[in-house]
């Protein structure tokens, strides 16, 4: 479990027909990403980082290459499949939050296990520890309109945690926030991927890549450059315990 | 596990729908007004087709009667200015009486009527009545029952008696203070001794809805022996009415044939038919066969209920299109909603039955408040009015379940346009 790659791609490529046009958004993206790395993708627009998203996050399917996430192989699988592996496999935070209005922010937390087909009543507390994690362990029964950008920006990160995935894509997750809030959103990832949490950030800002392990440049549909920030070293082994570290950290007590 | 997740399902549709309340409520007034009107509608057409058929079932299913008319050709001489001492001519004779018992099969009595117009008089009082020449079963023929007294009997039809049975209505006008036991009335030249009073059945409740012009209880009859009447009144009757004169020779005004059963009444009809054909030149008579009368008014009845219930259809189809519209504007209003909850994990199949169940749900509920106001209706129109309104299980359970119906076929569509988006532009949608 130490080091090896979580995500193991080779060869992507992406091909858009639009209209007349055939775009190609991929030409060949080979990286692996090892589990407890935390990495950053910078790019101007139209240099395939979005795409690169789509295929990473399973919203989309490569044209051609492999994607391996854990040992299962991606690139071939079916609609129900992708969603399937989405809610199990990989946690999203987005830029504009995307909670669900209707939902409390316990409800919130707990859309991607309902997908898996758990009950709430087995994982209320689980919800809740998370919420707390965030900051938000005293609204649980708000709803999304009643909290500020970066509260919502917090559930969507507890949400995130929920399956405990191999690995969270956040896509520009601080663009809507101002530079404090921000930070404070910033530094929690931080402590996520210090208790042992992959994450890949989509980013267009330097500040924010620099958190990063690796950022990988993208340009014309390849990794143009490779910038190593600071060395990754692999865990000995894997924290099982990923939550409780965390809220030691913070030195919170466990609700 | 399953019944859980159910729950959670419509616990969450419902949420869904409450994030818009007056919208939702709108949506659903279509499919109330849908169901309402079904089950509102059957109930006050099953209400009116049972009245209608109570009248003909007092008829009785195993009678048919047969009626005197003014043959077509002389309905007009009666005012024609030249010809003074016309006589009409037609009707029913004895001797159609005598051939029915005889000839047909499964005949069990023939009550025979001969109806004549005249005044009443007892003391001060004068009353126009129906003075009805009959035979002693008329009572058990017409369901007629005797509250006083005794009915006609046979010896008095023997001896030409000159006794009479009157109605309980008019016994209270024409003897106000008396008993009217054994008391003389004087009906044209003759004076009857009354010897009975009788209640015509279910007269109560007609004279209530339908007291005729001048004030004439449609029961003020007078029943003497037919043989007596025969006697008395002869065989021409003479109408006077304002100023005008005619005159008719009828001898028998009505004909009861009452069978055994309701089968021998479907055979005897074309023989009673092609025996009057072959004895009256004119058609100075009318069969009422109440059981065919009964069929048709069936048969109405399907139609009306046909009629209604697609107009009813109609509004509840109408109301489907209605919730139709307004998902598929959610659709497009939550497709970021679609798109995280499809990023998160949702298949295609979790996102049709989310806003399958909304759809579901809306039309359901409109359902249940529809076939509330689709009971409470009748009964208030019933309570209101003299309409009856008879609610059927079937209208409530037919309406209810088209509600649910109309939900999942006008749900299906924006539900799998909804799966349907693409879940990248989904999340992109602004």
């Amino acid at each position: 479990m130490t080091g090896k790659p979580i995500i193991s791609i080779k060869g992507l490529e992406k091909l858009y027909i639009l209209g007349e046009v055939e775009v190609r958004a991929l030409r060949g993206v080979s990286v692996d990403i090892e589990e407890g790395s935390y990495v950053a993708i910078m790019g101007p627009s139209g240099s395939g980082k979005s795409t690169m998203l789509n295929v990473l996050g399973c919203l989309d399917r490569p044209t051609a290459g492999q994607y391996f996430l854990g040992d299962e192989n991606v690139a071939t699988m079916g609609d129900d499949e992708l969603s399937d592996i989405r809610g199990r496999r990989l946690g999203f935070i987005f830029q504009s939050y995307n909670l669900i209005h209707q939902l409390t922010v316990v409800e919130n937390i707990y859309v991607p296990l309902f997908y898996q087909g758990k009950d709430l009543k087995d994982y209320e507390r689980h919800c809740e520890r998370l919420a707390n994690l965030v900051g938000l362990g005293e609204r649980l029964d708000h709803r999304p309109k009643q909290l500020s950008g970066g509260q919502q920006q917090r559930v969507a990160i507890a949400r995130s945690l929920v399956n405990d995935p191999l690995m969270i894509l956040a896509d520009e997750p601080t663009g809507n926030l101002d530079s404090k809030t921000g930070t404070e959103v910033l530094n929690l990832m931080d402590k996520l991927n210090e208790a042992g949490k992959t994450i890949v950030l989509v980013t267009h800002g330097p500040e924010v890549a620099e958190r990063a392990h690796r950022v990988l440049h993208m340009k014309d549909g390849v990794i143009d450059r490779e910038v190593i920030n600071r060395k990754f070293e692999p865990r000995k082994q894997a924290n099982s315990d990923w939550l409780s570290a965390i809220e030691e950290s913070l030195g919170l007590k466990t609700p | 596990m399953i019944a859980y997740r159910a729950i959670r399902i419509v616990q969450l549709g419902i949420k869904s729908l409450l994030l818009h309340k007056m919208r939702s409520a709108l949506t659903m007034l279509g499919i109330i007004f849908g169901v309402c009107s079904v089950i509102a509608m059957l109930a006050i057409g099953e209400g009116a087709s049972y009245e209608a058929q109570e009248t003909i079932k007092k008829l009785g299913s195993n009678n048919i009667i047969i009626r005197s008319i003014k043959p077509p050709e002389d309905t007009s001489s009666g005012s024609s200015g030249g010809r003074r001492s016309y006589v009409s001519e037609h009707g029913i004779t004895y001797k159609d009486a005598g051939r029915i018992q005889g000839t047909i099969p499964g005949v069990g009595s023939v009550l025979p009527m001969r109806i004549i117009r005249e005044n009443v008089i007892f003391d001060q009082n004068n009353i126009p009545v129906q003075v009805i020449g009959t035979h002693p079963n008329y009572p058990e023929m017409t369901g007629a029952a005797i509250m006083r007294g005794r009915f006609l009997s046979s010896t008095d039809e023997g001896r030409q008696a000159n006794v009479c049975v009157i109605t309980v209505s008019l016994a209270e006008r024409l003897f106000p203070y008396q008993d009217p036991i054994e008391e003389e009335v004087r009906l044209g030249a003759d004076y009857y001794q009354v010897v009975g009073l009788l209640q015509e059945q279910g007269t109560e409740k007609q004279r209530a809805q339908s007291g005729n012009m001048e004030g004439q209880p449609l029961d003020s009859n007078i029943y003497i022996p037919l043989s007596t009447a025969r006697s008395r009144f002869g065989e021409v009757v003479i109408n006077r009415s304002a100023g005008s004169f005619n005159a008719e020779k009828v001898e028998l005004h009505q004909l009861t044939v009452q069978f055994h059963n309701p089968e021998s009444v479907e055979a005897a009809v074309p023989q009673i038919e092609s025996l009057f054909q072959r004895f009256h030149k004119r058609k100075d008579y009318e069969f009422i066969v109440p059981l065919q009368l009964l069929r048709q008014a069936e048969q109405t009845k399907r139609i009306f209920n046909i009629v209604l219930g697609s107009i009813a259809a109609i509004s509840l189809i109408v109301g489907g299109i209605g919730i139709m519209n307004i998902m598929l504007a959610t659709v497009t209003e939550r497709t970021r909603e679609i798109g995280v909850r499809r990023a998160l994990g949702a298949k295609k199949k979790d996102i049709i039955t989310q806003f399958l169940v909304e759809t579901v749900v809306l039309s359901f509920g409109g359902g249940l408040i529809g076939v509330m106001a689709g009971v409470i209706i009748p009964l208030l129109v019933s309570h209101f009015t003299d309409m009856k309104a008879i609610i059927t299980w079937w209208s409530v359970i037919l309406a209810f379940s088209i509600s649910g119906l109309i939900g999942v076929v006008f749900g299906i569509y924006p539900a799998s346009s909804a799966a349907n988006l693409d879940p990248i532009d989904a999340l992109r949608h602004e």
